[in-house]
């Protein structure tokens, strides 16, 4: 069966590069708590600690927390991308990652040499990669850059391909990073489609996002994560309103409203009006 | 779970029916070093086409829009031996005959060693990008690597083609030779894997490699026949690049291997790889981070 368990686990980085003292007295003061050494005297930074979670099929997971909570670094440990310190992670099923919209793929290929890659990676067949080529090909709509090099594609253009192509070799669990919001509103309603029609087969989703409306939309339980440690962990209506500080119904009645938690642009800055 | 394919409407490809994979990760401990880093070998082979084509690609992308393109590596190496072979030839009093086709095959198999090491040591520092996308075997890399890195040399073969027609010199063939080709294969596979890791965790280690190269370029036989030593031969068994070369340079030049010659270039070869492989068991968990 498709599930993720995650038990205690911990990920720490060691910080090879610079005066390890000076370092750590630096950061000591800046970020207490963060910053410990290992067995061997090294200044190590916790990314994560005492994270343990189970998500079963259907489960649409957000997680949500401020730069620097360890988001990222939690999708790439459940993608098996770092490998744990301590603790264990354990998942079944195929894994999709979405983790940068760049990433993966190289952008100097055409988009076509990049899905022909990706499907390779994925151990398809010939015929199969023709398969998810057309497939990309329709949703991405790219018509004729698809044949052009990724780097003269716009932010908008590449992360349609990405998110085409990860979704089309069909993951049991798709592990996603906010990048996505890059695309435009109508592309945004496309991948929603895309991303229900996976998870209705009982499928597995965790999405990490700084906006509020997206979680509340996209999710049907939500982590909040603070110093690479599980805050709480709850409804998504239960945990966004802990995060947000305010009742959800707000949210509710602004829908064209400016994202609440992005600083507002027209906001007076009291700092340089005084 | 069920095993049902999904319907064909959204376009969807169907995954492969296979029961779903699980992915269990926990630190390491004992024998599952050694376990891990074989597997990650094992399926880095079974990607062996994407990793052939990753190679390819590469080649392709750095001549794009060059007119030459990977031939300007064959120019350069002709216009080295022709330059570098007449004068290297009156310096050290050879025939020419004798020294030229010498020089050329050095010169090839001497470039491959040097594109492989200093290529080695940035094969996880520059995928970091696809390192950090998804898991994937760290062989996978490496392969790529040794594959761009085989394309390359294979470019200057006709160079050695030609000089060796040119003064008829008749390579003895013999069965060493595919086994000397092989060794190189799995060698240039370790050193690239060994220099991955330390230079992805050391960023000392790409100056260091380049300086040693250079010493090693003249310590080695390479602009000079092995003859012309007088005494003290068995000393150059001691660089490990002298074994390797001799084995397969010799039955090309038409001379005979020496007695010591292979045991040397196998034992060189066994040590580079267990120790590649320890380190790689012990280091293969924390490559991401180091990245």
């Amino acid at each position: 069966m498709v599930g993720i368990t995650v038990r205690d686990l911990e990920i720490s980085f060691p910080l090879y590069h610079g005066n390890a003292r000076s370092l750590k007295k630096t950061l000591r003061n800046s970020l207490s708590g963060r910053f410990t050494h290992d067995e061997r005297e090294r200044v190590v930074v916790q990314a994560l600690r005492d994270v343990s979670f189970t998500l079963n099929p259907g489960d649409r997971l957000g997680l949500v927390g401020g730069n620097g909570a360890g988001k990222t670094t939690l999708l790439r440990a459940l993608a098996g991308i770092y490998e744990p310190v301590g603790g264990s992670v354990t998942v079944h099923g195929h894994i999709g990652t979405l983790l940068d919209p760049s990433l993966g793929m190289n952008m100097e290929l055409t988009g076509r040499e990049n899905i022909r890659l990706r499907g390779m990676f994925a151990g398809l067949s010939p015929s199969e990669i023709r398969a998810v080529e057309e497939d990309v090909e329709a949703f991405a709509g790219l018509g004729s850059f698809l044949d052009l090099p990724v780097q003269t594609y716009s932010s908008g253009m590449t992360v349609r391909l990405s998110f085409g192509l990860a979704t089309a070799i069909m993951p049991d669990v798709l592990l996603m990073d906010e990048w996505f919001m890059a695309g435009d509103a109508s592309f945004r309603q496309r991948a929603r489609k895309r991303l229900e029609t996976l998870v209705s087969k009982a499928d597995i989703l965790v999405l990490s996002s700084h906006m509020a409306d997206i979680m509340a939309d996209w999710c049907n339980r939500l982590i909040w994560l603070e110093d690479g440690r599980i805050r709480m962990d709850g409804s998504t209506r239960e945990v966004l309103e802990a995060y947000l500080g305010h009742p959800l119904e707000e949210l509710d009645r602004k829908e064209t409203a400016p994202d609440p938690i992005l600083p507002q642009p027209d906001a007076p800055d009291s700092l340089l009006t005084t | 779970m069920d095993s049902m394919q999904p319907p064909p409407a959204a376009g969807y490809t169907p995954a492969a029916n296979t029961p779903e994979p699980a992915l269990t990760l926990l630190p390491e401990r004992g024998t599952s070093y050694l376990r891990h880093a074989w597997q990650d070998v094992l399926s880095g082979m079974k990607l062996a086409r994407l990793g052939a084509t990753l190679g390819w690609l590469d080649i392709k992308l750095r001549y794009r829009g060059s007119i030459l393109g990977p031939f300007w590596l064959t120019a350069s190496t002709a216009v080295m031996v022709a330059a570098m072979g007449v004068l290297y030839a009156y310096l050290m009093n050879m025939d020419v005959h004798k020294y030229l086709p010498f020089l050329t095959l050095s010169l090839v198999l001497w470039g491959f060693v040097g594109s492989t090491l200093q290529d080695g040591c940035t094969t996880f520092t520059s995928a970091s990008g696809l390192i950090h996308s998804a898991r994937m075997p760290y062989s996978l890399h490496v392969l790529r690597a040794t594959v761009r890195n085989l394309l390359t040399v294979a470019h200057n073969i006709p160079v050695v083609i030609v000089v060796f027609l040119w003064f008829r010199v008749a390579p003895t063939w013999s069965w060493t030779t595919p086994v000397a080709c092989g060794l190189w294969i799995v060698d240039s596979f370790m050193a690239t894997l060994l220099l991955g890791i330390l230079g992805a965790r050391f960023r000392d280690v790409p100056p260091i490699v380049a300086s040693t190269l250079q010493i090693l370029f003249f310590v080695t036989p390479i602009l000079w026949a092995p003859e012309l030593m007088k005494t003290g031969q068995d000393w150059l068994l001691l660089d490990p690049f002298f074994p390797l070369m001799e084995i397969l340079r010799t039955p090309f030049t038409g001379d005979t291997v020496k007695a010591a010659v292979w045991p040397a270039a196998l034992a060189w070869s066994a040590g580079l790889t267990v120790f590649t492989f320890a380190l790689f068991a012990r280091m293969r968990a924390r490559l991401a981070y180091w990245v």
